[in-house]
């Protein structure tokens, strides 16, 4: 799984390098496509439930499940969230970023922020004998803190042979509910946050999932492993230290 | 890639309590109060029984002697519910 969790870290940071003002998703598509083929992956996301692409690209109001579009340019300002995953001799990796493009306001950079630090609040608590919940609840908790809201509709998962397994993990909960974390689970940690209020719709594309009121949304997520040792993220090197992303 | 919360249906515990019973027969012993009776079954346990709610609505009389259908509940093997008296 770290194997599969390497292939989407490094296509992640490839797309990262390659956002800029008048990209198009698209062409952020094909380079997930290309890069996922050369590594000897297949794109976890295509196919998955009808999903037509490899990667998720969604841009500012846009929550979760952005489909990749040739026309859709990405301008200064624009925050863009990376979803992908892959699967690799038979196990899943998940992961994403969102990345700001060229300058973006102040308080999109703090929606950000939160979000991410969200995420590694959430992976913090990633450890044996911790109960589900205290990993949505460290979520919510930072979120909220910030007058930020978490959306309720989509959620975390467990992961493995499959993308989507159990148990269910939101991003928000009182603690000390659900089942204890025991060594050698797997979850997908994915805090979507927005800046104004929580409640989130899904356009005619059957996809794309934006906010009702219009807001800017986050979404940082990975791919994180149960270890005697506390949280092992798998979606990235393990030299890699500090926050998330 | 986000997973669309479901939102687990409550489910739906298809067997009725009532069905798990254990059905055997028995002799009535003794009335009790509140119409309850002292019964013993088959294999010779007593258990305490209480008369059925539909027996009970139709006034179908049980005195000492008379042979009856129990169920009897799994987790609670000194109960049962009387639910058919034998002519």
């Amino acid at each position: 799984m770290h194997r599969a969790g390497l292939i989407v870290w490094d296509v992640l940071t490839s797309l990262r390098e390659m956002v800029r003002p008048g990209t198009t998703t698209m062409d952020l598509e094909k380079l997930a496509e290309r890069r996922t083929a050369e590594c000897g992956a297949r794109p976890a996301f295509k196919g998955y439930l009808g999903y037509p692409c490899v990667l998720c690209t969604s841009i500012n109001e846009e929550v979760v499940h952005g489909i990749p579009s040739a026309t859709r340019r990405l301008r200064e300002g624009d925050v863009v969230s990376l979803d992908f995953g892959v699967e690799f001799e038979g196990y899943f990796a998940d992961a994403a970023v969102t990345v700001p493009v060229g300058k973006i306001q102040p308080e999109l950079e703090t929606l950000l922020r939160v979000t991410r630090e969200s995420l590694d609040r959430a992976i913090e608590k990633v450890r044996p004998g911790n109960r589900l919940s205290d990993v949505s609840a460290a979520v919510q908790e930072w979120v909220e803190r910030h007058r930020f809201s978490v959306v309720r509709e989509f959620v975390g998962h467990g992961i493995g042979t499959k993308m989507h397994e159990e148990p269910q993990l939101p991003n928000y909960g009182d603690p000390g509910h659900g089942p204890r974390l025991q060594e050698g689970m797997v979850l997908a940690i994915e805090p979507m946050v927005n800046a104004g209020g929580p409640g989130v719709r899904v356009l005619e594309d059957k996809w794309t999932a934006v906010t009702a009121d219009g807001s800017c949304s986050a979404h940082f997520e990975h791919t994180v492993a149960v270890t005697s040792n506390g949280p092992w993220v798998l979606t990235r090197p393990r030299k890699v230290t500090g926050p998330s992303w | 890639m986000a997973k669309r919360r479901d939102i687990g249906k409550k489910k739906v515990d298809a067997s009725n309590p009532k069905e798990d019973a254990i059905e055997v027969m028995a002799t009535v012993i003794e009335p009790l109060p509140n119409a309850m009776f002292r019964v013993e079954l088959e294999n010779k346990h007593q258990v305490l029984a209480h008369i059925s709610g539909k027996m009970r609505k139709n006034f179908i009389r049980i005195l000492a002697g008379d042979k009856v259908a129990v169920e009897l509940s799994p987790y609670d093997l000194t109960r049962g519910r009387i639910v058919y008296r034998y002519k």
